[in-house]
């Protein structure tokens, strides 16, 4: 081979790996270009704040983002402690050789490539049916929960493991218990794994629809409590742009919403991921 | 080779231990180190997932000497450190087997209380491994762990600990300042004031020059010096002259086809000046390794 030959390789290399990040980007901008160009006009405080009116056509989403709030906040308060106890579990309790180590991880890499619309008749006969909770808040934060535990797990599980043996080795050589280990050096050090997953979880869990249909349901009035039926901001936008004529316009300022929210939640993580890092001195 | 041919010490039964052999080592040159066994290794093999890393070694590590475990790498030195302190509890598929005692404890035994242990026998690693947080919650948290809660207490133990290693007049004002702020030969140090600070018994010393400076190197170097008569040392490493300047007695283990075996053991001056075997000489004199 010529240098030549090979420099026109090297160029055609660069070409593809630009021509392919640059066509990710442009999807990327394109989706919120258009997002943004048809949505962003009907976005006010009114809209956020009032009830959605004439099945949703007119009127805003405030009924819809206390109904998200509490369902993806059932959610999360049901999974971090779970998926905490059982990441810690995992990484430090059991080995991969271990009959319970694998059946776990087998379990939960099969539960992370359930389809949500499975989840959601799984959870209808779980939480709505079987355990009484009827369509409400509750059973679709459960039904949520049950879907982001697998990633929650594994990330914060990676995050454990990414840990140096060295820490684990020198804390057991001055005699610390293993609990002591776990909570005062490793969990510490892990937290920034465990706030990844936990916003990875919320982004699946703000951007579920299938599995809340069948456990939230689709009432759009303001929630009384957590046994009433209430609409996710997704559930909404499916509503809208599906069933309703006319609702084209109100679904795209809900997508906005929407992703302004997933965007809002990832960039408060990374903040409170790099001040933890920073203020108990962990490597960066 | 068997290494008890090659061990060079007298047989002796120790009283109430009928069959232990043990064999005492030559006299150390070092008037401070007194020649009675702390830690007796008896046929000690380790594997790992049933190959053995370490295969019947046997001696006696006397109390308050630095006793040096050279030799090449692989050839089991770090697993014996590990296995002092029971760290090799947490190695997957090692498995230990022979007699290991500390005084008169029985280290292998399964009822031994092995947090207990540990803190009766601190260990320093090759690397530096400050915990993340500050100066002072590093060396509070091992003594808290072991049930000491006053704050008077805790103070004056870590200062205690932090003058013991040369540490405190450097770092008295920053105590609440992160420990990974540190140069590397200080984080070493406060990685020795926080095993000094549980009062042990036996330090194990895995290479803890390795990673430094010849600066900082020096000062660790001289801060073990300082330990014979009040510590039973125990070091691995790889730099001969270093196991020269400080050892009272060194232990020579050699790999054979994968396999660690002891070569031979005695006073620093015997293994340097007039070793009995011809792969010592060979090592020592950098012919081999």
């Amino acid at each position: 081979m010529t240098p030549q030959d090979s420099n026109l390789q090297e160029r055609c290399g660069t070409l593809i790996a630009w021509g392919a990040a640059g066509s990710v980007t442009m999807a990327f901008l394109w989706l919120l270009g258009d997002l943004l160009w048809h949505g962003l006009s009907h976005i006010s405080w009114t809209f956020l704040v009032s009830a959605p009116r004439n099945a949703g056509r007119e009127g805003g989403i405030g009924p819809i983002l206390v109904s998200t709030g509490l369902i993806v906040g059932i959610c999360m308060a049901v999974a971090f402690p779970i998926g905490l106890g059982t990441a810690i579990f995992l990484a430090e309790y059991t080995r991969d050789d271990r009959p319970m180590g694998r059946l776990l991880r087998g379990s939960l890499d099969v539960l992370a490539g359930v389809p949500s619309i499975v989840f959601g008749l799984f959870g209808n006969a779980l939480f709505c049916q079987a355990l009484g909770l009827g369509f409400s808040i509750a059973s679709g934060g459960l039904t949520l929960a049950c879907m982001v535990l697998p990633i929650l797990i594994r990330t914060t599980e990676e995050g454990f493991r990414a840990i140096p043996l060295d820490q684990r080795l020198s804390a057991a050589a001055l005699g610390l218990s293993r609990q002591t280990t776990v909570w005062a050096i490793l969990l510490p050090a892990a937290i920034p794994g465990l706030l990844v997953g936990s916003i990875l979880g919320l982004g699946r869990a703000f951007a579920e629809t299938a599995a809340l249909i069948f456990t939230s349901g689709y009432v759009d009035r303001m929630p009384e409590s957590l046994m009433d039926s209430g609409r996710a901001l997704s559930v909404h936008i499916y509503d809208l742009a599906m069933n309703v004529a006319g609702g084209n316009p109100n679904a795209y300022a809900t997508a906005v919403v929407l992703v302004g929210l997933l965007v809002l939640i990832n960039l408060l993580a990374s903040w409170i991921a790099e001040r933890w890092t920073t203020a108990n001195h962990l490597p960066a | 080779m068997d290494d008890r041919q090659s061990s060079p010490g007298i047989t002796q039964e120790p009283e109430g231990r009928p069959g232990f052999q043990q064999w005492l080592p030559y006299q150390s040159t070092q008037p401070c180190c007194e020649p009675v066994p702390h830690i007796q290794a008896e046929h000690l093999t380790i594997a790992y997932h049933g190959h053995p890393a370490l295969e019947k070694v046997s001696f006696n590590v006397n109390r308050g000497c630095i006793t040096a475990l050279v030799g090449p790498s692989g050839c089991g030195k770090t697993s014996f450190l590990m296995c002092v302190n029971r760290l090799t509890d947490l190695i997957p598929a090692c498995q230990v087997s022979g007699q290991l005692h500390i005084h008169d404890t029985n280290v292998l035994a399964p009822t031994t209380n092995v947090l207990h242990l540990r803190r009766t026998v601190g260990m320093i690693f090759q690397k530096p491994t400050v915990f993340p947080f500050t100066i002072r919650k590093n060396l509070e948290l091992p003594l808290r762990e072991h049930g000491t809660h006053d704050r008077t207490l805790l103070a004056s133990a870590i200062e205690a600990a932090l003058q013991q290693v040369g540490l405190w007049n450097e770092v008295k004002d920053r105590l609440d300042r992160p420990a990974q702020a540190l140069s590397g030969g200080q984080q070493q140090r406060l990685c020795l004031a926080r095993a000094l600070v549980l009062s042990p018994d036996v330090l194990l010393l895995d290479e803890p020059c390795s990673a430094l400076d010849p600066i900082s190197s020096g000062i660790v170097e001289d801060l073990i010096v300082s330990f014979r008569g009040r510590y039973t040392v125990l070091i691995v490493t790889h730099n001969l002259p270093q196991a020269r300047r400080i050892a009272d007695h060194v232990v020579f283990f050699w790999s054979f086809n994968g396999v660690g075996r002891l070569v031979e053991y005695g006073s620093a001056q015997h293994i340097f000046e007039s070793p009995r075997e011809e792969l010592t000489a060979a090592y020592i004199s950098g012919l081999r390794g």
